[in-house]
């Protein structure tokens, strides 16, 4: 049986990976090498690097670090922030990633998605959605909204997108998968937003992946058996071993969830 | 650094973008590997490996366009592929191109490669899954039934006499397929951790 993923997230600005709250405040957590081969021999399914500085500041980012992750690791590996154009992306995918994950510009051109999808293939197109809970929009019924520029406290905005129109827009664009950052949830570790998870599954076909607020176990075994995603993304619980891998994916085992053991 | 500097070990650039991963995975095994699209080091190989990631119709246009299909087609040393490098392996390939339309592959194991039937599963398949059937080909020495590897696709190839271990997502496909010289996994041997580069180890040392 395909088995659900654990994805340690790393956050990285300027070629180390770091850590904020609701991506704020960010503090160093230490070297992106040695931190993805620990990551990848303690039994994570998949890595997720994220260069939050890349979209909000309209720079050139030095990526050389994706072909020495390349080098060490032997699980599969997604690289996200400022993957603008094709060329952007071609070059993450040379240097030996799997997947490429587009979020602010894929809002700013929209057909992006379909251009790299036909490239390089639907697999590794990955879309990641920053969505927020609004609880004044929709005449103060609340409503999820999509943000871009999340990366940089001072230039996040909301755009026009309602979560749940983005989620069908991408995949009809030709997204092969999508990590739904849910911003309410996101460092607090109060716990996954399976709430917004369980409705952005109904409306998602390619694989998806839970991001924002795990803090405990029962986070990760709530989110699989409730919200159906295939995977779950997780940083600070990670990072700061509040989690072990090995714990966690007994547990989940132990809960019926299908989980790959290491 | 190599543990056997006389063998000569080439990747086929098939200008996909998987090259260095594929690289990478074999060099931390101690290997030395080149990665060349030029006839006569891909013919002088001792092993080869045919990676890919993308689509089949992309990636036949790459080989055709570099004047490689004769040069494939005519290698006796052992050829193992990888993923969509598997499927550039078998007649033809349904990715890529209109429904009812079928691009021509390498043909050097005969089978066809087709929409992956997930039912009600979502696709492209992706993460890590078990092999269902392991047969006793020498590439699978030390590998087993339930053992877990990585896999992306949304084709596959069918089960066939070809077909040297299986795996189940909505019905079953090849995992690997293998005839004479040729073998392909379905699966990132490069991407499967410490099982998939016994894989790539096994091959390299057979």
């Amino acid at each position: 049986m395909l088995a659900k993923r654990i994805i340690p997230c790393l956050d990285v600005r300027d070629g180390k990976v770091v850590k904020g709250v609701q991506f704020r405040n960010h503090e160093i957590i230490g070297d992106i090498v040695p931190l993805a081969q620990k990551y990848a021999q303690a039994g994570a399914d998949e890595l997720v690097f994220y260069d939050i500085t890349a979209s909000s500041d309209d720079r050139v980012v030095d990526k050389s670090w994706v072909s020495r992750i390349a080098q060490v690791i032997d699980i599969p590996f997604c690289v996200a922030g400022g993957i603008k154009t094709e060329e952007d992306a071609k070059q993450i995918l040379m240097m030996g990633a799997d997947k490429i994950s587009i979020n602010s510009p894929a809002l700013r051109d929209p057909s992006l998605i379909s251009r790299l999808a036909d490239i390089f293939g639907q697999q590794c197109i990955v879309v990641g959605v920053d969505s927020f809970f609004n609880q004044d929009a929709n005449n103060g019924a609340g409503e999820y909204q999509v943000y871009q520029f999340t990366g940089d406290e001072t230039r996040t905005q909301k755009t026009k997108w309602r979560t749940l129109d983005w989620i069908q827009e991408v995949q009809r664009l030709g997204a092969g998968e999508i990590v739904l950052n849910c911003m309410n949830q996101d460092g607090v570790r109060q716990g996954y937003d399976i709430k917004q998870l369980s409705q952005v599954r109904k409306l998602c076909n390619v694989p998806l992946i839970a991001s924002g607020g795990a803090g405990e176990i029962s986070h990760f075994v709530d989110v699989f058996q409730q919200a159906d995603v295939d995977g779950a993304l997780a940083a600070s619980v990670f990072h700061k071993a509040i989690i072990a891998m090995d714990e966690l994916k007994q547990t989940l085992k132990n809960e019926k969830v299908e989980i790959r053991l290491c | 650094m190599s543990e056997n500097p006389q063998a000569n070990f080439v990747i086929v650039d098939t200008g996909c973008a998987n090259l260095a991963s594929v690289k990478f995975a074999v060099e931390r095994l101690g290997f030395a590997i080149t990665i060349s699209d030029d006839i006569n080091v891909i013919k002088s190989a001792d092993k080869v490996i045919l990676p890919g990631v993308g689509s089949a119709r992309h990636a036949m246009e790459n080989i055709r366009a570099k004047g490689l299909v004769a040069t494939l087609q005519q290698l006796t040393q052992p050829v193992l592929g990888f993923c969509l490098g598997m499927q550039l392996m078998a007649r033809t390939s349904a990715e890529g191109v209109g429904k009812d339309e079928v691009v021509e592959c390498l043909g050097l194991i005969p089978t066809d490669v087709r929409p992956l039937e997930a039912k009600t599963l979502r696709l492209p398949h992706m993460g890590w899954n078990t092999l269902t059937q392991v047969s006793d080909h020498a590439i699978f020495a030390g590998i087993k039934v339930d053992d877990y590897f990585y896999f992306v696709h949304s084709f596959a190839a069918p089960i066939s006499e070809y077909t040297v271990a299986r795996c189940h997502y909505g019905s079953e496909f090849s995992a690997a397929i293998a005839k004479d010289n040729f073998i392909g996994c379905q699966f990132h041997p490069e991407r499967s951790s410490a099982l998939g580069s016994k894989i790539i180890k096994n091959f390299l040392e057979m």
